[in-house]
């Protein structure tokens, strides 16, 4: 079957709404009848991920996609791109600003936690124009 | 009756108006309104009692049992929670308060306090063995348990699974009956003067426990008169030594005191139904990591604030703090280790759409579909909380869009338009004729 489609709009410029479209996807999931353990790992990866675009890209889109056996998320932005991939895939390693990690953000976690909670990630960056990340939580 | 959904807060029809003031606060949007009249949805209901707040015809009521519940037992023990001590502007010590039970026809009484610092030793005790997940969740509020178990299934492993003091409490009291009475279990009664109705859905259909110690719970609103009588009648001399707990058992009673009593320096403590669901949405996304301990209390001020209280909640947090605060620490707390859940909790997914996800999501795109064409207005007029539950009930077929007062306008007016056109329509015919 066709799978659900959904797309949200992220703000950049508003931190008190960041998590906000993670939460409805676990809503829609949890209505769906997903099992827990599949709604928690696309949630708290969907969030990272959330949070990411808020805190380096002023935000961006995201597509989510829900079929029965799979639950994918795309992120796009126009930020200004991952100028190493394999660093940022670091625990620990963050980019954050000061003021950011006084909020408790930039621990270094965004990325090693998306890929943990994930079955697949796909990283597409470019310095200065973007990043586009695709994340598959299988069933 | 259905055992799994028997509630306490139940509808007295007669007495609603069919107005949304109930539906739009339910927390769980256990409510709808059908012909005129509120309906509780029972598998979603959480016995939070947010209904009997809001309603103002008194249409929600909450199902205790009367004081005549005593006649049925030898000998009667009343379980005090510490949010009773704090009804009273006349009681500043609490040997008072246990002595005017015994007036108004209690053999005898027992803290909910006592039990209380037994959990809370024995919380302490888990917290520091490392075993439990992080942040651990207190599992005293049986509203928020029963929440956790609808609607947070990735949080049931974080509850603490410890019963609620109420239980240890009731436990230790019959023990104590026995031997100061003599008589069997069977002929003593361990009565809760209970606070909250999710307490007393808890007694009569346990979610961990196999059966509830508890025999009966009468709310505190049904013996605040008859205390109300007596006490100002009882002299210093009549005033018995009954209390035995302490400061922190007693403090349980507002909120913060559980978890300071814990003494885990990582706790936070959230009260109010509808500020626990925002806790637990962040610890379900994992933005909580640096907390150890969940105090999540379902109302406002913690226990003191239950819906079948009497006191101003401000005033009786107030006062409860300022009888805690004046006692001791309990040196002498008993150890116990039979306070553990018989059975564990299991996830109860009321609100799936259906058990088979492809059909589910069929169902959910045609949500969509009709929301869509809803006015975003959450008015309520229709019956369901939100424009969004509305078009989830027309496709689980409880509602129909004729529901919303809005398309149906939308309706009636094409239909006028037509009848117009067809009014001057039919004089043209006339006149040419």
């Amino acid at each position: 079957m066709e799978p659900m489609k959904y797309h949200f709009e992220v703000k950049g410029d508003d931190f008190s709404v960041a998590g906000e479209n993670s939460s409805k996807v676990k809503k829609i999931l949890r209505q769906l009848g997903f099992d827990p353990e599949t709604i928690r790992r696309v949630a708290i990866a969907m969030y990272e991920a959330e949070i990411n675009m808020v805190i380096h890209a002023e935000g961006g889109y995201i597509d989510a996609e829900i079929s029965p056996d799979k639950v994918k998320i795309v992120l796009q932005d126009k930020g200004p791109g991952i100028p190493d991939i394999e660093k940022a895939m670091q625990e620990g390693y963050s980019t954050a600003t000061n003021s950011v990690r006084e909020l408790g953000f930039g621990a270094g976690m965004g990325l090693p936690n998306i890929k943990k909670y994930s079955d697949d990630l796909v990283i597409n960056t470019v310095v200065g124009e973007g990043t586009r990340l695709e994340i598959t939580v299988n069933v | 009756m259905d055992k799994i959904y028997w509630h306490s807060v139940t509808l007295e029809k007669d007495n609603c108006k069919g107005c949304t003031n109930c539906l739009k606060q339910c927390p769980t949007k256990a409510i709808r309104i059908q012909n005129g009249k509120a309906k509780i949805l029972k598998e979603r209901c959480i016995d939070c009692g947010e209904c009997l707040r809001m309603c103002p015809y008194h249409a929600k009521k909450a199902v205790t049992d009367s004081f005549e519940i005593l006649d049925k037992f030898k000998y009667n023990v009343a379980l005090t929670a510490p949010a009773f001590y704090a009804q009273f502007s006349i009681a500043d010590n609490i040997d008072l308060m246990l002595t005017v039970l015994k007036k108004i026809g209690f053999d005898d009484v027992y803290e909910v306090s006592a039990g209380a610092e037994i959990i809370t030793e024995k919380t302490k005790e888990l917290l520091k063995s490392g075993t439990l997940p992080r942040p651990t969740i207190s599992s005293a509020c049986p509203a928020v348990v029963k929440l956790i178990s609808i609607r947070f299934p990735n949080l049931i492993d974080n509850l603490i699974p410890l019963l609620p003091p109420v239980e240890v409490a009731a436990k230790l009291a019959r023990e104590e009956a026995v031997r100061k009475s003599g008589l069997s279990e069977s002929d003593i009664g361990i009565i809760f003067i209970t606070p909250c109705p999710a307490k007393v859905t808890s007694f009569k259909n346990p979610m961990n426990l196999e059966k509830s110690n508890i025999d009966g719970a009468v709310s505190i609103n049904d013996v605040y008169l008859k205390i109300a009588h007596k006490i100002g009648k009882i002299s210093d001399s009549e005033i018995e030594k009954l209390s035995r707990s302490g400061r922190k058992g007693v403090l349980w009673g507002v909120a913060g005191g559980e978890s300071e009593a814990t003494e885990s320096k990582r706790h936070i403590c959230v009260d109010g139904i509808h500020n626990v669901i925002e806790v637990l949405d962040a610890v379900e996304d994992g933005k909580l990591r640096d907390i150890e301990y969940v105090e999540a209390l379902s109302c406002i001020g913690g226990c003191v604030g239950g819906p079948l209280t009497v006191e101003n909640s401000f005033v009786a947090n107030s006062r409860l703090k300022r009888i805690g605060e004046e006692l001791e620490d309990n040196k002498n707390i008993p150890h116990e280790d039979d306070v553990f859940w018989e059975n564990p909790i299991s996830y109860k997914p009321v609100m799936n759409l259906d058990d088979d996800i492809s059909k589910a999501m069929e169902k959910a795109m045609k949500i969509e579909e009709i929301y869509e064409s809803l006015p975003k207005l959450d008015c309520g007029s229709c019956g369901s909380p939100t424009c969004r539950d509305l078009a989830e009930d027309i496709v689980r077929g409880y509602a129909s869009e004729n529901d919303c007062i809005f398309k149906l306008r939308e309706k009636i007016n094409i239909l006028a338009r037509e009848l117009n056109k067809l009014e001057s329509g039919d004089i043209k015919n006339t006149r040419e004729t």
